[in-house]
Order: C-alpha cells, then structure tokens, then sequence
C-alpha cells in the first residue's frame, strides 16, 4: 500500500488540467505586470517601507497560493458530485492519508505559484539575499496553513456549481482586506481588521526586505488560532458529508 | 460459479457475511422515510447471491450499510467476521456502487494503478484491465470514455484490490445487451476464484442467470430468500390473456398449467404456474382462441402478490412473447 503513490497520481491529474493550471498561474502574474510595472521605480510604497515591485509581488503571491489552497476544494466538490468519495470510503485509504494527500496537491501548486511570481518580480528590479528569499517563502507557507483547511471544508460543504463563485469572493475578499492591492494603513479601522487576517500576514512577509522578523507575536497566534478552528470546521465537514460519527 | 450454499440462517457468520436486524430511515419531506426495516441476510464464503427488488425496495440502501457508507438506525453487519471498516482497510471489499463517474485527467490505466497503490495486494494493473475488458482503451483519458467502457472501468475500480468480497449495486442499468453479455462474464470469471459475490439487481433473468440464490427484498424487508430456481417460480408467474367468448371459466382452470382464471367480456384471463403447457392445452382444447398474449408479471407485481401488500404504485406487466 503506498498513499505516497497515490498522491503523484493525485498530483499528475491536476497538473494535467491546462485549462484550469494555466488560469490560476497566468491570472496573478497578468494582475502583477499591470500594477506593479507601471510603480516599478517606487521605492516606499505607500510608506510601508517595501518597494512596490517587491509589495505587490508578494501582494500576487497572497492572491495566488491562497487561490491554489483553496481550488483543492473545487477538486473535492467535483469528485463528490461523480461518487469518487463514496469509492474511495470503500479503499483502505484512511482519511488521514486522503487530507494528506489535498494538502501536498494545493501546496504543490501554490509553490509553482510562487516561483512564477518571484521571476516575475526578479524581472522587474526585486533583489534580497539567498536567506531572505527562503525567510519569506517559510512565513508564507505557514501563512497558508489555514487556507488548505478551508479548502478542504468547503469542498465538504458546497457544490461544483456554486464553489467557483465562493472561492473567487472569498479570495478577493481576503486579498483585499490583507493588503494584496494596497498597503494597509498603519492604523485605523482597516488596520484593526487586517490584523486578524492570516492574507494580511502572508502580504506582510515581504517585510523581510526590512530586516529582522516581519511577524510579531501576534501573528503567529492569529495563525494559530484560524488553522485551529478551519481544521475544526474541515473535519466536521467531512464528517458530515461522508456520515461517520 | 460456487454451488448453492446453505441458505438462511444457521450459516456461520465468522465465514461470510452477515446482515442482523438492520433498520435505516432517512428524514423526507413528510416524515421520516423507512428505506429499510428490519432485514437480515447472511451470505457464505464463496456464494454469488442477488439482491432483488423493485426500485425503492431498500436494496442500494442495505448495500450501503453492507459497505459501511452508511450507519444503520439499529442492528449489525460483519463481513468474514469483521466490521465493515476493518474488512475494507483489509482489502478485502470490491464494490462497484449503483451512481458514480470516474476522477479526470488521468489514462484508464494510471487510474487503475492509482486505485492499486491504495491496496495491500492488488491484481496487477494488466491483469485487471484484462479481466474487465478494458485494455483496449487503457491510454485513453477517462474523460473521453464512452458510457459502456467507463462501466468497464469501474468494474475494473471494483476488481483491482482483487477483493474476497465483491458488491455490485445494479451494475449493468446503463449497459446494452453486449456490455451487460462481456461484464457477466468477467464477473463470472472472478466468482470462479472462490470469491464471495451479491449484487443487487431489478432484473429477474440477471438473478436467474448469474446467482446461486437469490434475496427478494420489497418495501425495506426481505421477502424471500432461497435459491433462484426457487425464487423464479414464485415471481415468474405469466399470465396467457385470449379473446374466447361462450366459455365457462371454470372449465378453463383445468387446463395444465392453469392456476385461475377470469373473464373480462370477451377476453379471458389465465395466470398460470407453466405457460408452455397452459398455451398448448388451451389451443388444443379451444382453437377459436385468439388475439393471444403473454405476459409476465413484473416484478413489482410478483412482490404485491408476495406481500400481499396493495400500497405502492404497481408498475404494468411487461409484456413478453414466447415462441
């Protein structure tokens, strides 16, 4: 038995959907060139210290993975509606190794995500050192932890039809508030909000730049207590939906 | 195929299936739905059986019990003297399930191997795709599959843990006469292999041809169980219907074969235990018979008859011709 086995199969059918691989890699980079190209000599943007090459690159980077993390429950919602869960519940396959498996597909595509982005923002002038790069993938991946949890229980939750509609909303939504656009101002009732946002913390990661540590205390508990309560929310609703107690 | 086992109760659980007291409603629109109420089965190592049953007779939803998809209200299921959860993390559970596609973007062969990496010892990959007759088409994408090959492939799906237990939900429904034809024999070939098969079915022939017994189910209980042969004559009943005026009824049910009859106007009606010998006799007695028609009762009429049981919608008698 061999779950490793079947998550490279898991991994090879979605690399092989072009449609669906090309649009979720080509849309950020398309919205990264028609807004960061034009400020590509801004060396402050909007007085968050983070040249706008290098903000909006990890601004995309946000949008993207957290896009990547999330069509893991377009996928789930799809082999629902054809019966391919029910089939699976008839496989040694123990749940554990299936979540697994989602997992390792979604962060899989959100690192050709962010690949693609980084060149992309080495194109246009972003330069750290070795360390720095590796400082700010490491706090993005953490970042995304709760959004492969809400992947997961909204591929439980909603259907084929209606999951396009609320992963796009809701990543728009979180990109947004995060700061993916725009800075977030450094107070006010934007700020409190985007506090509480793990987008916003992933979009802070490009405070690397900076020096030291881009994530206090605070968002490394905000992280925490998302992964805590969505992973909660996942369980429940594959329990739910697959009817074990 | 295996020959007829023991049927009912006082087969030993520990070595084939066991199905005790189950109970399962769903809530409906008015009231809860009572899919299944109170059926016990018990299946040996090595026999094929059918489940049998008009549409809404409770059968997907026992299956599903049998399979663990679904917890019952009340009562137990053990398969080679383990719960369903440990048989099917054994390997030891096929299924092909009544509705279900198949996952994209992969060649009907790496679906196979994929499914096989899931197994502790599966067929080989070649092997599966032979016996289920779908080698031919193994480096299609399962996308571009016509609905009979896509059938292939799920029986494929269903034989490649090479499964001690196989469950078939109405697995030949979306199939033509050839298909229906190549997946029996494949099935055939692998109850061959000492393997325990049930699989639930609406056609009477299908349970005739392919099962050493068969269990009728109606309105959520069994309602027969006992060899198909057994099984046919009960619900095999035919019915000859004749335009024969100035015939005394009751002269008509002594012809062989007969086992009543009725007048309606003109026309008679006889329902009879054999109706080669009823058709002969009737013939034979009354040449001026015509306007002649055989039909066998459906199987939703076979399970009123059997239940004596009036709710339900009957679904009309298909009508047959015998040569």
């Amino acid at each position: 038995m061999s779950a490793l086995l079947y998550t490279r199969y898991e991994l090879l059918r979605t690399f092989r959907n072009r449609r669906f691989f090309l649009l979720s890699l080509g849309f950020p980079l398309v919205l990264y060139f028609t807004i960061a190209g034009p400020n590509r000599h801004v060396q402050n943007l909007g007085g968050s210290g983070v040249s706008a090459p290098l903000y909006f690159m990890v601004g995309l980077v946000s949008f993207g993975t957290m896009s990547a993390m999330l069509s893991s429950g377009a996928r789930i919602a799809t082999e629902r509606s054809v019966g391919w869960n029910r089939q699976l519940r008839i496989t040694p396959l123990a749940p554990r190794a299936y979540f697994r498996a989602k997992v390792v597909t979604a962060y899989m595509m959100a690192l050709v995500s962010i690949g693609a982005l980084y060149l992309a923002g080495a194109s246009l002038g972003v330069s750290l050192p070795a360390g720095r790069w590796l400082q700010m993938t490491g706090l993005i991946l953490v970042g995304l932890i709760p959004l492969a949890a809400l992947g997961i229980a909204i591929g439980h939750v909603l259907t084929p039809d209606s999951i396009g509609p609320a992963v796009g909303g809701g990543v728009s939504l979180l990109a947004l508030l995060g700061g993916t656009w725009f800075p977030i101002p450094q107070s006010g009732f934007l700020h409190d909000v985007a506090q509480y946002l793990p987008s916003y913390w992933i979009v802070q990661a490009s405070h690397v730049a900076l020096g030291g540590h881009p994530w206090p205390g605070r968002a490394w508990v905000v992280i925490a207590a998302w992964t805590a309560l969505l992973s909660l929310f996942a369980v429940r609703a594959y329990r739910r939906d697959t009817g074990r107690v | 195929m295996s020959t007829t086992a023991p049927t009912g109760v006082g087969v030993s659980a520990r070595s084939g299936i066991g199905m005790h007291g189950l109970f399962k409603s769903f809530r409906g629109p008015s009231g809860p739905i009572e899919a299944v109420r109170g059926v016990d089965i018990e299946i040996a190592a090595g026999e094929t059986v059918a489940l049998l049953g008009p549409n809404g007779a409770g059968k997907s939803t026992t299956i599903d019990m049998l399979l663990g998809l679904l917890a019952p209200d009340m009562g137990s299921v053990s398969i080679f003297g383990r719960a369903p959860a440990e048989a099917i993390a054994q390997g030891a559970v096929g299924a092909m399930l009544q509705t279900g596609s198949l996952i994209r973007d992969l060649s009907v062969r790496e679906l196979i191997a994929m499914m096989a990496a899931l197994y502790p010892a599966p067929l080989g990959v070649e092997e599966v795709l032979e016996l289920a007759g779908a080698s031919a088409f193994a480096d299609q994408r399962t996308q571009k599959l016509s609905g009979g090959q896509t059938q292939r492939v799920r029986s494929a799906v269903a034989l490649v843990s090479d499964p001690e237990l196989l469950v078939l939900d109405e697995p030949t429904v979306a199939m033509d006469v050839e298909g229906r034809r190549a997946f029996w024999t494949t099935m055939r070939e692998f109850a061959a292999r000492g393997k325990t098969v049930l699989f639930a079915t609406h056609y009477l022939e299908e349970a005739d041809t392919y099962a050493d017994r068969a269990v009728l189910m109606a309105h959520g209980r069994v309602v027969a169980d006992g060899p198909t042969t057994e099984i046919k004559a009960m619900v095999g009943t035919r019915t000859i219907r004749a335009t024969l005026p100035d015939v005394e009824v009751e002269q008509l049910t002594r012809l062989p074969g007969v086992n009543g009859a009725e007048r309606r106007g003109e026309a008679v009606v006889l329902s009879c235990a054999d109706s080669d010998a009823a058709i002969r006799g009737l013939l034979a007695a009354y040449p001026q018979a015509r306007d002649l028609e055989i039909t066998a009762a459906g199987l939703e009429q076979a399970f009123l008859a059997l239940t004596g049981d009036g709710e339900g919608d009957a679904a009309g008698a298909e009508p047959t011709v015998r040569s």
